[in-house]
């Protein structure tokens, strides 16, 4: 099972880095998709280790919350485009010094 | 374990390819490929239930409202890898190095016992057995994503609708700008040009030719036209193209 | 003289309760200040009545105070000492002090010269104060510092006189800036209220010291633990009474005020800076004799004090040619005397209010026989511009005359009865003290002649478009009672019955041993007042007087003439320290406490100014420190795990 969670924290440290270094919002969420998907993996293989169910259910809890973040996610980056015809996150930096 | 020695390097590739494309499609189609490969990797850990919703939901619904809005707000241009914040990549490559490296030895430290499996928890089927655990343990957290789901959908809709400031132009007032306009600047009356019709991309996308063969802006809708990246001329091969083909 | 012996003979102020007409004694505050009421706070609906009212409610005190002081006459002598509790201002703890009046002989000696002179003084204003458009106000305030006063001397409690002590500093400040207009007037006013709070703080401290020393304020209180109180805590509070009594009194070193408070207008210099207010020090030395009598340091530096004073005012007085300035010295010596026989004990309290009194009626005389002259001068005050006014101001002349021969002690007259007991009594303590008072005799018969020489003989030096005349007869008649009063305030003493009137408040001493007998020593007194006369007939009456002043003059007349260079001493003790102080505190608080504060804030401020910079509103600046805590804590679980 060792190597199922290894590559669960492959996945989310690439996630992690890309969220750093992408600056189009819609890359950036995406991967923060794949870190979530990261995770449901390490449950999945966690449940199937301990012999319930229960890891299973998470990973079915994550999706609904990706899912509903992804909803409105892109629609603040909508909104964002629409106002300021950019869809970077950099661009979206006024609340500063 | 082949379908696990199989996938995993196809993962690992797919998602660093997700950190270097330049186009934002391309990264759709990479997560999608995780994704896949993800279901299938559930599949063999015994949960076929979350296989498939992994395909139906994640790959099936969430991705493609990613590539919906990726076409809204501009599907051709290419994404810039340019780094403006200072010091900033290196400090996440060198952060991403560290925490991966963390992560990887900690947990290759562990000796886990060889895995339970799900036989018994699935003899009475999977779905039957999650939507046992479901509706019996986590009954009250499901009960409150169903209130969470509500107010995402709700939050979308007030989000995605544009807020009108000025009150809406009647039919008479437009009319009447048009023909100011004229008088005044000499703009056309009529109504705008249609998009071009010997189009080799996608005839909404195409602006119309002029009968002297020059591209006329005007005939595509202003939200298809790409918004420029600072560092990339806006739209350079595709007049290119069209010069070259022009009305035969 | 020790504190024990004397124990036994210093009267004990035990008053009894109020009946009869002493029962109305509240009304003697009470009437002037209810006129004064009227007269600020009706504004000009009593513009027209004003000055009648005010002087009404002074002589209503008057007629009310000559009642009680019949009624004080026809009761045993050692039950002259009379109490009206009218409430009970604050009570704190253990600590009370009642609104408390206090009506025995020497209090209701002093109600009565304050009514009476301040009734004619009231008078007399009507006249004065004909032309001015303020003189509705001008009566207020004048009621309002006979309310004051007689606070002032009716208290049964320190609090109490204190209370009147701070009125009458007002309505002295108020009356000498009356004229608010000129900025000399202005600064006068504020130089006596600045002076008078330097005396009033030793007057709270005195006050305070009882408090803790007694644990009350009373003068029946007081004068009961007098006697168990050692002689330090006494001394210390009697010397910070007399720097009360040197603020309120123009005594030195707080003397500079009282001729700049000649700006006011005259009658105001005679009520408040001749006859009465001035006396308040000597009235405060007098009624705390139970303090003196077992404080004989205090008692001594009172002594100093008046005689310094007696001889300061009098050199001023021979110098000034401004009328009033010069009356103004005169008036500081005068009061040097009466602080000199209250500093010499029982043997002097009595004469010292005798004097007092006295001093009230010929001073008082005089000083609106000066405004007399002044009016009839256009204002002018200079004595250099007046000259042999005597046939053309008759009654001025000669009721003024009456003040002049009383204050030089010329045989038969008020003050030289009064002066010759306070000299002789001045022997009787020490020949230097004496001998003090001798010469300040003298001087004072040649600075006195002098100014009448000036004022009344020699030749006429005004200018030609001036006409003097004669004052109405409202102003007159308050002269000419006044200038009688000069002539027979003697009789007070006719058997020594002031003293026997007086002796249940001050006690009796018996008449001190002098190194030459009694009556040789007045013949002596007699001939140093007719050499100082005789001096000023030879340096002012033979000779022509300049109109102008000469400026080439000894040592001696430029300093007199810059009143001893009082002001000049206290630039230099005190105002120019005390400005050199504030501005040193200034730059260390600006320098050091600002500096600090200021530099603290503005390092912060740079700091924060640093720190703002990770401000950068970039979501992946922020998301990578998130990175960086993840690390953290994941570092810390591994560590933790491992340990």
């Amino acid at each position: 099972m060792t190597e199922y969670v290894i590559l669960s924290a492959i996945l989310f440290t690439i996630g992690a880095v890309g969220v750093l270094v992408r600056r189009n919002a819609l890359v950036v969420f995406m991967c923060v998709e794949l870190m979530l998907n990261a995770c449901n993996l390490a449950f999945v293989a966690f449940a199937r280790q301990h012999g319930n169910l229960d890891g299973q259910v998470a990973a079915f809890f994550v999706m609904v919350v990706a899912a509903a973040e992804v909803v409105v996610g892109l629609a603040i980056i909508m909104t964002i485009f629409r106002a300021r015809r950019s869809a970077s996150v950099d661009d979206a930096s006024l609340l500063r010094y | 374990m082949t379908a696990f020695w199989v996938l995993a390097p196809v993962m690992v590739a797919a998602a660093l390819g997700l950190l270097f494309v330049r186009k934002a499609v391309h990264a759709a189609l990479l997560l999608a490929t995780v994704m896949m490969s993800l279901a299938v990797l559930y599949l063999v850990l015994e949960a076929p239930f979350l296989f498939a919703v992994q395909i139906i939901v994640y790959t099936g619904a969430i991705l493609m409202l990613f590539l919906f809005v990726l076409m809204l707000i501009g599907a051709e241009s290419r994404l810039s890898l340019v780094e403006t914040i200072k010091g900033q990549r290196v400090l996440a490559v060198l952060g991403g190095l560290v925490l991966g490296s963390l992560l990887v030895i900690a947990i290759g430290q562990v000796t886990l016992a060889s895995p339970v499996g799900l036989e018994a928890a699935n003899s009475g089927g999977n779905v039957e057995g999650l939507a046992d655990v479901l509706f019996s343990t986590y009954v009250f957290a499901f009960e409150a994503t169903a209130a969470l789901l509500i107010t995402a959908a709700l939050g979308a809709m007030v989000l995605a609708h544009p807020e009108r400031l000025t009150p809406k132009e009647s039919q008479q007032e437009m009319a009447a700008r048009r023909v100011r306009e004229y008088a005044e600047h000499g703009r056309h009356l009529g109504p705008l040009p249609a998009p071009g019709v010997y189009a080799r991309h996608n005839s909404v996308a195409t602006p119309a030719l002029a009968p002297d063969g020059s591209v006329i802006e005007a005939s595509i809708n202003r939200t298809l036209v790409p918004p420029r990246p600072a560092d990339e001329p806006d739209l350079p091969e595709l007049a290119a193209d069209e010069d070259e083909e022009g009305p035969q | 003289m020790t504190p024990l012996l004397a124990a036994a003979e210093i009267p004990v102020v035990a008053p009894v309760a109020a009946d009869g007409v002493l029962a109305w004694a509240w009304l003697l505050v009470a009437l002037p200040l209810a006129g004064s009421v009227i007269l600020l706070v009706g504004g000009r609906f009593t513009d027209s009545f004003g000055h009648w009212l005010g002087t009404a409610t002074a002589a209503a005190s008057f007629v009310l105070g000559v009642t009680i002081f019949v009624a004080l006459l026809g009761r045993p002598a050692d039950d002259r000492s009379i109490s009206q509790h009218l409430w009970t201002w604050f009570d704190v703890g253990d600590f009370q002090v009642s609104m408390e009046l206090l009506v025995d002989p020497l209090s209701l000696l002093f109600v009565l010269l304050i009514t009476g002179v301040g009734s004619l003084i009231h008078l007399y204003s009507v006249g004065y104060m004909a032309h001015d458009p303020r003189r509705r106000r001008f009566f207020g305030y004048l009621n309002l510092f006979v309310a004051a006063m007689l606070m002032l001397v009716l208290a049964g409690d320190y609090v109490g006189l204190f209370l009147g002590w701070e009125g009458v500093g007002l309505a002295s400040y108020l009356l000498i800036g009356f004229w608010q207009h000129k900025p000399s007037a202005a600064a006068a006013a504020k130089k006596a209220f600045v002076m008078n709070r330097v005396g009033d703080m030793g007057l709270s401290l005195a006050i305070m010291t009882m408090f803790v020393a007694f644990g009350t304020t009373a003068y029946a209180g007081v004068s009961e633990a007098a006697s168990g109180a050692s002689e330090a805590t006494l001394t210390a509070i009697g010397i910070l009474l007399l720097v009360g009594a040197c603020g309120k009194s123009a005594q030195v070193p707080l003397q500079g005020w009282l001729l700049d408070a000649m700006e006011g207008p005259t009658p105001v210099s005679a009520l408040i800076h001749a006859a009465t207010m001035v006396t308040a020090g000597v009235y405060l030395i007098v009624r705390s004799n139970f303090i003196y009598e077992l404080a004989p340091t205090a008692q001594t530096v009172v002594v100093v004090v008046a005689v310094v004073t007696l001889l300061w005012g009098a050199i001023i007085g021979c110098a000034k040619d401004d009328i009033k300035k010069a009356l103004a010295g005169s008036t500081m010596s005068q009061i040097g005397y009466m602080m000199l026989a209250a500093g010499l004990g029982v043997a002097g309290y009595a004469f010292a209010i005798f004097h007092l009194i006295t001093h009230g009626f010929f001073k008082a005389n005089m000083f609106l026989g000066a405004g007399s002259v002044m009016h009839a001068m256009d204002d002018d005050v200079d004595m250099r511009h007046y000259g042999g006014l005597r046939k053309l101001l008759p009654v001025t002349f000669l009721t003024f005359a009456f003040g002049y021969l009383a204050i030089i002690g010329f045989p038969g007259f008020s003050g030289f009865w009064s002066k010759d007991l306070i000299i002789e009594v001045a022997f009787g303590h020490s020949t230097l003290v004496g001998l003090a008072a001798l010469l300040g005799a003298g001087i004072t018969a040649f600075y006195m002649t002098r100014l009448m020489l000036m004022t009344f003989f020699t030749d006429r030096r005004w200018e030609p478009d001036v006409h003097p005349h004669e004052s109405p007869k409202v102003m007159t008649i308050p002269l000419i009672v006044l200038a009688a009063l000069s002539l027979l305030g003697g009789v007070l003493v006719i058997g020594g019955w002031i003293g026997d009137f007086l002796e249940p408040v001050v006690g009796h001493a018996p008449h001190p041993e002098l190194p030459v007998p009694a009556i040789v020593l007045t013949l002596i007194i007699t001939a140093v007042v007719a050499v100082g006369v005789a001096l000023a007939w030879l340096l002012v009456g033979r000779q022509e007087v300049p109109r102008t002043a000469p400026q080439d003059v000894s040592f001696a007349t430029r300093a007199a003439r810059a009143d001893l260079y009082g002001d000049a001493i206290n630039d230099t003790l005190v105002v120019r320290p005390g400005a050199a102080l504030t501005r040193g505190l200034v730059g260390f608080d600006s320098g050091v406490v600002d500096g600090a504060i200021e530099g603290g804030a503005r390092g912060i401020g740079g700091l924060s100014g640093a720190l703002r910079m990770l401000q950068t509103g970039y979501v992946r600046s922020y998301a990578l420190s998130i990175l960086v805590g993840v690390i953290v804590v994941v570092l810390a679980l591994l560590v933790v795990n491992w340990a």
